[in-house]
């Protein structure tokens, strides 16, 4: 169902990672995202898939929960892996039909980048997961506030992002709701050709489009009546502070990149 | 209770009924545990209970939207959630207006929306057009703005005509989940009044949920208390509103007039028992006055 979407929220549980300081985690992403695309050889594999199952494991998030996450790239992840599969003209033959010509390299890089996409995923997923979209914003914003003096928008752009992951959820409840409601009047989104799968649609775009209007001008209205008026001389209830354990989580990265970098050079 | 098996044929049964939200999550939500109820046909039953304590879900299983995590619902008979039940007709027979339901009015015209449901149904041109027009009228939607975009009416407009989508497929149960949320005292009561009459000329059976008692006392004639996923109790408004101390334990309270006429007779007054609604409390206090002059 609709609700199975767990991409971009966060899962309420009390563990290390979810403790640690959000500018760390957010480090943490993004060095994890690089060190996906530099290593080589296999053994990069090896190493970053223990890394993502080590801290999915102390962050406590059920698997499950995190594997239904995935399924909205399921689709993306198919396609990459049939491009891969049947455009790759390298290796030994494995099959041939008609045009239709597979190589064993073809394979071998198709899985390969299968693991990527996934590992990358769930990188970014346990971000989110583990993070409050205000804490990110807090991390976001305080990270990134040298570029402030380049003019870059910085509260703006982090303030955005957080409504943006709040919002997620909300309309997810609001699609749920949307689509019992027109069910019980006997709308159907699950059977039909095609185009007739696509015209049932608009008994529920209509009407999400129209609340997520409402929504946002409520949002608007309530933000205003607060007196927000940006980020400039905004002060903080709880502002961000490196604490040990965010010393030690660094550290760990670190040693987790080099580790990674490290790996590209053996003769693997 | 002493029902025959030719009664329950005629009822909507719910046997032990659980239901889980997000099982094996840190969301994880008991909503309901153990419910047992028989609907009758015809009835009139108010849905009472604070906020969270099950009322939408409990509605929601009953035309087979969210299926039970535990235990049976039994439609005239038939298991609603065996493989071979026909859940589109069950969602016909077994109306349920959401709570804000203007929100998921999407035509451009009212007559247009109101005939989504009857359309669904599969139903003839004609067929659709009387079901549509006849749900107009009965949910009192003024005929000049048949043709208006539903966008632009006022709240309990909007409200109505939402009402009208379900009354079209002419369903025998009738079930509004909160259907007064938002509306003023004057929306309220129309509203009320309209769903009281519904009840009265169609012989169908209409579940009221809500959790404000005054509104439900008025019309029910059977109320069902929900208390954090259980069914707290269950019987007329009189014997429910007798037990109004327990009641306020839960975060409800009788009517006021309730509490008006237990302070009467505290205070003297002789009423043989305290009353509900307001015309109840008149007729109590007339003959009481009556036969005191007597
Ligand atoms: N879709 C859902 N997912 C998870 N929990 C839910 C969902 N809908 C309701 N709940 C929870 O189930 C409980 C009962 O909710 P609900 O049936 O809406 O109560 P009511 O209608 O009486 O206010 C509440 O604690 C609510 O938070
Ligand atoms: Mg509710």
């Amino acid at each position: 169902m609709i609700r199975d979407i767990t991409i971009g929220q966060y899962y309420p549980v009390d563990s290390p990672i979810h403790r640690l300081d959000p500018r760390v985690k957010l480090a943490g992403t993004m060095l994890f995202l690089i060190s996906l695309f530099v290593f080589s050889g296999y053994f990069g594999y090896v190493i970053a898939t223990v890394f993502v199952g080590a801290v999915i494991k102390i962050s406590k998030v059920p698997f499950r929960y995190i594997v239904r996450g995935l399924k909205p790239v399921l689709i993306l992840l198919l396609f990459t892996l049939l491009f891969n599969v049947f455009l790759t003209r390298e290796g030994t033959e494995l099959f041939s039909w008609g045009i239709i010509h597979i190589y064993d390299q073809g394979l071998i890089t198709a899985g390969l980048m299968a693991v990527r996409l996934v590992l990358l995923v769930l990188g970014t997923s346990l971000m989110t997961f583990t993070t409050t979209p205000n804490q990110l914003t807090d991390g976001l914003e305080k990270g990134l506030r040298g570029l402030k003096k380049i003019k870059v928008p910085v509260h703006e752009i982090a303030m955005m992002m957080s409504i943006a992951l709040r919002f997620i959820p909300i309309l997810i409840e609001e699609t749920d709701k949307i689509m019992k409601a027109q069910q019980a009047r006997g709308a159907d989104f699950e059977s039909g050709k095609l185009i007739q799968r696509a015209k049932a649609l608009v008994p529920l775009l209509v009407p999400l489009v129209v609340s997520a209007f409402r929504r946002a001008n409520d949002l608007a209205l309530a933000m205003e009546a607060r007196c927000y008026h940006g980020g400039d001389g905004r002060t903080k209830m709880k502002p961000l502070k490196y604490k040990g354990r965010d010393a030690v989580a660094y550290l760990i990265l670190f040693g987790y990149l080099g580790l990674v970098i490290g790996s590209g050079f053996l003769p693997l | 209770m002493q029902e025959t098996t030719r009664d329950l044929q005629e009822c909507m049964v719910l046997d032990h009924v659980d239901y889980v939200y997000g099982a094996g999550t840190a969301y994880e939500k008991h909503a309901l545990s153990d419910i047992n109820l028989v609907l009758g046909k015809g009835e009139f039953i108010g849905l009472i209970g604070h906020t969270g304590s099950g009322k939408s879900t409990l509605v929601q299983h009953l035309n087979g939207l969210i299926a039970p995590t535990g235990g049976h619902i039994y439609y005239r008979g038939n298991d609603i959630s065996a493989a071979d039940f026909n859940k589109k007709e069950l969602r016909s027979k077994v109306g349920l207006v959401f709570q804000y339901p203007e929100h998921q009015l999407f035509e451009t015209t009212v007559v247009k929306d109101v005939a989504f449901g009857p359309k669904n149904m599969g139903l003839s041109k004609i067929e659709t057009d009387m079901r549509t027009f006849a749900a107009l009228k009965e949910a009192g939607v003024s005929e000049e703005l048949y043709d208006a975009s539903p966008f632009e009416l006022s709240g309990g407009q909007k409200r109505r005509v939402a009402i009208a989508g379900v009354l079209a497929m002419q369903p025998d149960i009738l079930i509004l989940d909160e259907p007064t949320a938002g509306l003023d005292p004057r929306g309220r009561d129309e509203i009320l009044d309209r769903i009281a009459q519904i009840h009265a000329e169609g012989n169908r059976t209409v579940i009221l949920v809500s959790h404000s008692m005054e509104d439900v006392a008025k019309y029910a004639s059977r109320l069902i208390v929900m208390n954090e996923g259980k069914v707290f109790c269950d019987g007329t408004p009189k014997e429910v509103f007798e037990k109004y101390r327990e009641l306020e334990k839960i975060g409800l309270a009788a009517p006021q007039v309730t509490y008006l006429s237990e302070a009467l007779r505290q205070a003297g007054v002789a009423l043989p028992h305290n009353a509900t609604t307001l015309d109840e409390a008149k007729e109590l206090l007339l003959a009481d006055w009556k036969g005191g002059r007597r």
